[in-house]
């Protein structure tokens, strides 16, 4: 914080290469188009930097962050007329009922009802051996950067202020306005399908 | 009535509920429903793993590299931000 304040542009530039892709994914929940989701990530740091002396540090900062972000993204959807609430924002992957029915793991894997080992799996999922640079491997991260890429905006949003920020569940529900358990099942359903990216990737892996 | 006091959960249940067990957001007879059937079951105390492994992974996405161009559009705001602003004393 004090480095910002004193203009280090290392400190800042190490920030912003940390929080700047999830920030992009959770605008673009927010605003229609890529080119909006930018604008509103730029103001976002620019309302940072004018705010610093302000920040009192009663929230971590990345909470702090990512609440300007929110605001502007708001503001900046309803001057493109979009502007929707965001638990409402994309029926197909959240909120009703019915989008968030559904199994999370291909129902195919287990014995199906009726049979005597019914709800059990077919065949046990096989423990990964993941190398141990796995975490350096460019092509896992490939694989997780398009899993990610490809999940529903609730769902990418969530995951990416969970897992890829690391926040916790309250701070996600406040920044984005969820109930615990609507966030939690955004949260699965977006872990889940990541899962089986990852799986899929090991399996087609020579052994 | 029987069905809450149950002694197991199925695995098609049990991996629905990951995530609160994660979260420690599961009731806790739920919670002793769900880590005796990971003690019984090689499959689910699998699955349960892979997840952990999916979200480490997912968390060493924080590292990446931004693209260029909005990179260096948001350094160059940084330096006109710290041009036009006095130093804190």
């Amino acid at each position: 914080m004090r480095a910002l304040r004193g203009g280090d542009e290392q400190a800042f530039a190490e920030l912003v290469g940390r929080l700047t892709p999830s920030m992009l994914a959770v605008a673009a929940g927010r605003v229609p188009g890529r080119t909006v989701a930018e604008e509103v990530v730029q103001e976002t740091w620019l309302a940072v930097l004018t705010g610093l002396d302000r920040f009192e540090g009663r929230s971590s900062l990345r909470t702090w962050v990512f609440g300007i972000l929110l605001n502007i993204a708001r503001t900046r959807g309803a001057r493109e007329r979009r502007s929707v609430p965001f638990s409402s924002a994309f029926p197909t992957d959240q909120a009703g009922p019915q989008a968030q029915a559904g199994p999370t793991v291909d129902p195919g894997r287990f014995h199906p009802p009726g049979t005597p080992w019914s709800g059990h799996w077919t065949a046990v999922p096989q423990p990964w051996e993941l190398p141990e640079n796995a975490l350096l491997s460019h092509e896992i991260r490939t694989r997780l950067r398009a899993a990610l890429d490809a999940l529903p905006p609730g769902q990418r949003a969530v995951v990416h202020l969970r897992d890829v920020q690391g926040l916790d569940a309250a701070e996600v529900c406040a920044i984005l306005d969820l109930e615990p358990g609507n966030q939690r099942v955004l949260l699965h359903r977006g872990r889940a399908r990541i899962r089986q990216a990852l799986e899929d990737y090991i399996h087609e892996e020579p052994a | 009535m029987f069905l809450t006091h149950g002694l197991d959960i199925d695995c098609n249940e049990l991996v629905e509920l990951v995530t609160a067990y994660l979260d420690d957001a599961l009731d806790p007879d739920t919670r002793r429903r769900f880590t005796d059937h990971l003690d019984l079951c090689d499959g689910c105390d699998t699955y349960v793993e892979q997840m952990r492994q999916t979200i480490r992974l997912t968390g060493a996405l924080a590292a990446d590299d931004l693209a260029p161009d909005l990179r260096e559009t948001l350094l160059t705001a940084f330096r006109g931000w710290k041009n036009g602003t006095a130093p804190p004393a």
